[in-house]
């Protein structure tokens, strides 16, 4: 025996078994993970199945007791209030990102703290979110609102935005703004022609995902857009949206209503994971070309 | 011709010039650069001749790239860089904090170490710059981005795919996009931060081959850490070290009788 290789070394046999051991703990907990999204998609489409029909987009939410029914209300509601989201946080989030990305490298210690902020504001319970604007918005004014419920959503999603912008932003490489500035650019320009042209794909991936996380919000919803039985897009009213709806009738004790959220229940983790498919192809167009 | 170049340390009368040396284009006088506490330059005195080759060589660190980039302030954009001195184009003081900076770029063109072409396509690569200070129609600026292409021998090579993305081209063609891209804007200078340090034998071939025509229209500074492409390309050679300008002079003479001890070491390969 010559040292530590050889047929009879215990030390490469015990690695090959541990090897063993780690990868197959390792693939069963990914199937694990896995195990669940399958088994709640399959139990939505399941328990919502006899929802699903033409109806279900058409008609509006039943009264309890009345078969039949949809939830046109409330996917149009949620798709309103995202509308309003989307233009309120995208802006908003996308410009304070910039600002952190791009231009915060002249005030070292500002950016920090900015940055800091933001991350509060990134973990902050959406329900502490959802009271803010209840206060900024539905108090004074003393009905609940789509706008309202909108706004909410938006200062869920600008923490989203300015972190992936920011993020996005500080892995274009220095050489490409030197190159551009080098060639008597101003950098504001620089920034608008390079940075965002190369940040531009990693920016719209977080946007989408930030979509993808508001449109299961409910907490900020109840106190600001609350609900509303009747199809509506008037943004100084209640409107309904697909979690509080789902909320209210998967609560209830009636089993039409138990079915519409089911199947509701079912859209929404559809229209998550459409959306989680789109981001994840974009990113993946981004590294192939351009 | 008292104005030529000026000299760090005392010189022997310079040899009969064959030629009337040309005038300077970029005067550096007093330059001192600092990063954040570290002085990388001291007391530079430096003067480039127009339409002529500058090379600044001296082993890494020595600060031949800090240098060039103070010649259009690209330091500016890490807020902890700073220089103060003269530097003299055309008379104004390019280390004013007065003068437009951006403008000052679009005349003094920079080509980088690592190829950097911009996430759009090949024109659009070259239209980009020339678009910030010229009003071209479409006829006039197809003009520019060939006439720039060809310059750069890369038309031929490129004329199919204008519209395609310039990251799709090789590392040899992406550095004579960058250098396309450089002259499109028309500058006077052209400043090359180790233009082939980042490419094959052949695509430095021709990126030397191109440089080596510049100078017929544009003043050149470049960097480089190969000595032989110093001795080839340059007619002015600027040796560097430890953040001083140890010697400057014509490059036949910097690299056959070199005055001081440093420079002849380096050259010969005894350090660095």
């Amino acid at each position: 025996m010559n040292g530590l290789d050889g047929p009879d070394n215990p030390l490469p046999r015990r690695r090959r078994r541990l090897d063993r051991v780690m990868m197959t703990s390792m693939t069963l907990l990914t199937v694990l993970g896995v195990f669940w999204v399958v088994w709640i998609l399959l139990t939505t489409l399941e328990r919502g199945f006899e929802a699903f029909s033409p109806d279900l987009f058409l008609k509006d939410t039943p009264p309890p007791g009345v078969a039949g029914g949809g939830l046109r209300n409330a996917f149009v509601g949620s798709l309103e209030l995202l509308a309003v989201a989307l233009a309120i946080g995208t802006p908003v989030g996308l410009l304070a990102g910039t600002w952190l990305g791009e231009f915060a490298r002249r005030h070292p210690m500002a950016g920090a703290v900015v940055r800091f902020l933001n991350d509060i504001l990134l973990s902050a319970p959406s329900i502490v979110i959802g009271l803010f604007a209840y206060t900024l918005l539905v108090a004074p004014l003393k009905h609940f609102s789509a706008l309202a419920g909108g706004v909410a959503l938006a200062l869920i999603m600008i923490p989203v935005v300015v972190r992936t912008t920011d993020e996005m932003l500080r892995l274009v490489p220095d050489a490409l703004r030197e190159a551009a500035v080098a060639l008597g650019i101003p950098y504001w320009r620089m920034v608008v022609h390079i940075s965002w042209k190369a940040a531009s794909r990693g920016i719209l991936t977080g946007i989408l995902l930030a979509l993808a996380r508001l449109s299961g919000e409910t907490a900020p919803l109840l106190f600001t857009a609350l609900n509303s039985p009747y199809f509506s897009t008037a943004l100084d009213k209640p409107i309904a949206s697909l979690p509080v709806v789902i909320f209210q009738f998967a609560m209830s004790p009636y089993p039409d209503w138990q079915k519409l959220a089911w199947a509701g229940a079912f859209v929404a983790m559809v229209f998550i994971l459409a959306l989680g498919l789109l981001a994840r192809w974009l990113q993946a167009r981004g590294t192939s070309s351009t | 011709m008292s104005d030529t170049v000026l000299l760090p340390t005392e010189r022997p009368d310079p040899p009969a010039a064959a030629e009337p040396a040309p005038p300077a284009v970029l005067r550096v006088r007093g330059l001192d650069f600092w990063y954040g506490g570290y002085k990388a330059l001291k007391n530079i005195h430096l003067d480039i001749p127009q339409r002529r080759i500058t090379a600044f060589i001296g082993p890494s660190g020595c600060g031949k790239s800090t240098l060039l980039r103070t010649f259009n302030r690209i330091y500016e954009l890490y807020p902890e860089q700073r220089a103060t001195g003269e530097i003299l184009f055309h008379g104004r003081n390019l280390l004013d904090p007065q003068i437009d900076v951006a403008a000052i770029r679009a005349r003094i063109g920079m080509v980088f170490q690592k190829p950097t072409p911009f996430p759009m396509t090949i024109y659009e690569n070259i239209a980009f710059g020339v678009r910030m200070y010229e009003k071209l129609d479409k006829a006039e600026m197809e003009a520019r981005v060939e006439w720039a292409l060809r310059k750069t021998a890369l038309w031929d090579e490129v004329k199919d795919k204008l519209q395609q993305s310039g990251l799709g081209l090789s590392g040899g063609q992406q550095q004579r996009l960058c250098i396309a891209r450089a002259i499109a804007v028309k500058p006077e200078v052209i400043l090359l931060d180790e233009p082939t340090s980042a490419l094959d034998p052949i695509s430095t071939a021709k990126v030397e081959e191109l440089v080596a025509e510049l100078k017929e229209e544009y003043t050149v500074a470049i960097v480089t850490h190969n000595m032989q492409q110093a001795a080839r390309l340059s007619d002015y050679t600027a040796f560097m070290y430890l953040g001083e300008l140890v010697e400057f002079g014509e490059t036949d003479q910097i690299f056959v009788q070199p005055r001081h001890k440093q420079t002849e070491d380096y050259i010969t390969g005894r350090f660095g």
